[in-house]
């Protein structure tokens, strides 16, 4: 059941809305080539989950995003979401932007945060140099589809040496499974940078009973000296398909931290690469998912070391329930020459019904002598030995498997930068364990 | 009411071996029994089984706690009931912050609708730190996780005294202690007698009993009470070590369910 995009039908289909929403020839012509590419090309093969099997179709068409005044005009699963007193904030509803608020004070520093869209065409030099840079728009049908089809988007750049104290939030939501939703992030930030980007993806489950797709892609560049935090939950309802492909290049003594929530009902493939390219670069992910009824999750992350004395640690949590599977792949890769790096890698899968299936698959590739790594992996159950403890001293044991799962999660959760995105997790967590 | 703690008959087995062959013993408030005898003569399957352990089972008896018997509870219930066990062994739980831990003991010892406030809670907890001598900062730990044997014993202990229960069994609560902190446990523990309180203490050395007096002393041998007596039989022990006992009774192999 693969998507049958007729090329000649889609290039132009894919070109003439790029040329009707006014966007670049560039632009028009990337989608062009995009497009005709995800006809041919096949789509990722993750390790032992077919998603070809899943509906990968559903992608929709573009609809008119129509901009809203007032946050309080946006719908009440998307105020929620939002930090008060935020001065930095975009939302995206289905196909594009409806709310873009910025502090002008961080934009008379020459920061940039606006939709992608808006930059392709503001700042298309700019964007251009980065766009599907770090994420080639020809790896797969995937890849191809989203460069044919994204919408909205994120573009961030941060000057040289500018601080960004406060985070950057993006929202993208979805009430329309017949609307393309295909945000696409692009952070760049110069030397000696420093921002925190944190998203959030959630569509409205009442009114999406019909399948959609969410094809992302992510691609940050931290360049010498500079850190980047990206933080991003997703919950998006069973309906929803979310692909999400998210890629770091890390230059010289760059820092690169991850924090993903990926809490959807739905299937989710999801792949987090740093690229450690200069030397003294660092990379940290935490990921946790969360799975319940039917749904497959497929969670990969990646450290590719080229930089001498790179490092590079990351951390999956995956909370599987009822006949929910995860399959979580960790690949610390590690080039010949990049002396004294360092890679670990932390994968953990706590099932909490005998259907529940958790695969953890820790891979070190390693073509350098001089080097440290270190991988763990463990698939089980919850502890009764923990279990027992707990209700030795009165707690219930459904209060005590709960303190014991959430303990599980800690080490991902209690890193969420933002407060009042801190918050919702923990509220998703609560309905998603306990629905 | 006067606590009454009654344990009648108790057998329990593990993995279908029988380590407990008929255990009696009668607790009352303001008394302090110790369970002495060497290793692998099925102390420490006493406390699992009385708090019920999912590896032990009870296959006969009974443990009445005010007349409630324990061993048809489950063991949230037992503790609810007011049975504490200082445990050998304490759980490591990452991710969960001995403060939360303690906090959710507390509340649903109190039950709902009487739960503490949180300043209050903070409060009552750092007193009784303070008390143990134990770093605050151990409040803000994942519970047990990386604790040294010691600072696991002085949590045990803390937990009693947050608890308040009136039945407490300190299982080997000396193992792993210096001086010190043998000293400060025990000034806990002996905060804590009351006359609504009994206390039943296993331990392998007289040690303990020199700084928490007991009131009765029992023998365990071959999953069975085999001696009784007072404070001075613990002393005797300690002196002489077990082999009168064994001689005594005309036991060659004290030890229990051992393959």
């Amino acid at each position: 059941m693969s998507t049958q995009l007729s090329t000649q039908a889609t290039r132009q289909a894919a070109e003439a809305l790029a040329r009707s929403k006014g966007e670049p020839n560039w632009l028009v012509e990337l989608r062009g080539e995009a497009a005709e590419l995800a006809g041919t090309l096949g789509w990722p093969k993750p390790e032992k989950v077919r998603i070809e099997r899943w509906n990968l179709t559903a992608v929709g068409s573009y609809e008119q995003p129509s901009a809203v005044s007032a946050i309080s005009e946006l719908p009440e699963a998307v105020r929620e979401l939002v930090t008060e007193g935020t001065e930095n904030l975009i939302v995206q509803r289905n196909s594009g932007t409806v709310w873009n608020q910025f502090s002008s004070e961080l934009a008379s520093k020459g920061v940039i945060f606006t939709d992608l869209e808006t930059a392709c065409k503001e700042h298309g030099e700019l964007v251009q140099n980065y766009l599907f840079k770090a994420v080639a728009k020809d790896e797969d049908k995937l890849t191809a589809l989203h460069a044919a089809i994204w919408n909205g988007g994120i573009f961030v750049y941060v000057p040289k040496n500018v601080e960004v104290e406060l985070p950057l939030q993006a929202i993208f939501y979805n009430d329309n499974a017949e609307a393309t939703f295909a945000p696409h992030i692009l952070i760049v930030a110069d030397n000696n940078s420093r921002v925190t980007y944190v998203d959030c993806v959630v569509s409205e489950s009442g009114a999406n009973s019909a399948p959609f797709v969410h094809p992302s892609i992510v691609e940050v560049f931290v360049k010498p000296g500079a850190h980047v935090r990206f933080s991003t939950i997703h919950q998006m309802a069973e309906t929803g398909v979310d692909m999400s492909i998210r890629r770091s290049i890390i230059e010289n003594d760059g820092q690169m931290e991850w924090i993903i929530g990926d809490l959807n009902d739905g299937n989710t493939l999801s792949d987090t690469k740093s690229i450690l390219k200069g030397t003294g670069s660092n990379s940290d992910a935490k990921v946790i998912s969360v799975g319940k009824n039917a749904q497959q999750n497929s969670l990969t992350t990646q450290a590719v070391h080229f930089g001498k004395s790179s490092d590079s640690n990351m951390v999956t949590r995956a909370v599987m329930k009822d006949s929910a599977s995860a399959i979580i792949n960790g690949i610390t890769k590690i080039e010949k020459g990049a002396t004294k790096a360092n890679g670990v890698q932390t994968e953990k899968v706590l099932m909490l019904s005998p259907k529940a299936r958790g695969d953890a698959n820790p891979i070190l590739l390693i073509d350098e002598d001089d080097v440290t790594a270190g991988h763990a992996a463990s698939v089980g159950q919850v502890n009764p030995e923990q279990v027992y403890y707990l209700m030795s001293r009165g707690i219930s044991k459904q209060d005590a498997e709960r303190l014991i799962i959430y303990g599980f999660l800690a080490p991902v959760v209690s890193e969420i930068p933002v407060e009042a995105v801190r918050g919702q997790l923990q509220r998703l967590l609560e309905r998603k364990l306990e629905g | 009411m006067a606590t009454h703690f009654v344990i009648d008959g108790l057998k329990a087995a593990i993995d279908g071996k029988e380590i407990l062959k008929g255990i009696n013993l009668e607790i009352k408030g303001g008394e302090i029994h110790a369970i002495m005898g060497p290793n692998g003569t099925g102390k420490s399957t006493l406390a699992s089984a009385l708090m019920g352990h999912p590896k032990y089972e009870v296959t006969e008896g009974k443990a009445l706690l005010n007349g409630e018997d324990l061993l048809e509870m489950s063991v949230d219930e037992r503790a609810l009931a007011g049975l504490f066990l200082a445990m050998q062994y304490p759980s490591e739980i990452p991710g969960v912050t001995n403060s939360d831990f303690l906090r959710s003991a507390l509340n649903a010892r109190l039950g709902e609708g009487n739960e503490i406030s949180l300043i209050k809670f903070i409060r009552k907890m750092e007193g009784k730190m303070k008390e143990l001598e134990m770093n605050p900062e151990f409040a803000h730990r994942y519970l047990n996780e990386g604790f040294s044997g010691g600072e696991k014993k002085r949590n045990e202990i803390l937990q009693m005294m947050l608890l308040d229960p009136s039945i407490v069994i300190l299982d080997e609560i000396d193992s792993g202690l210096d001086i010190d902190a043998l000293r400060i446990v025990s000034q806990g523990v002996n905060a804590m007698r009351s006359e609504d309180r009994g206390f039943l203490i296993i331990t392998h050395y007289q040690r303990l009993l020199n700084y928490i007096t007991p009131d009765f002393v029992h023998v365990m041998m071959q999953g069975r009470i085999v001696k009784s007596g007072g404070p001075e039989l613990a002393e005797r022990l300690e002196n002489e070590g077990y082999d009168w006992v064994k001689e005594e009774l005309g036991i060659v192999d004290e030890t229990v369910g051992q393959a």
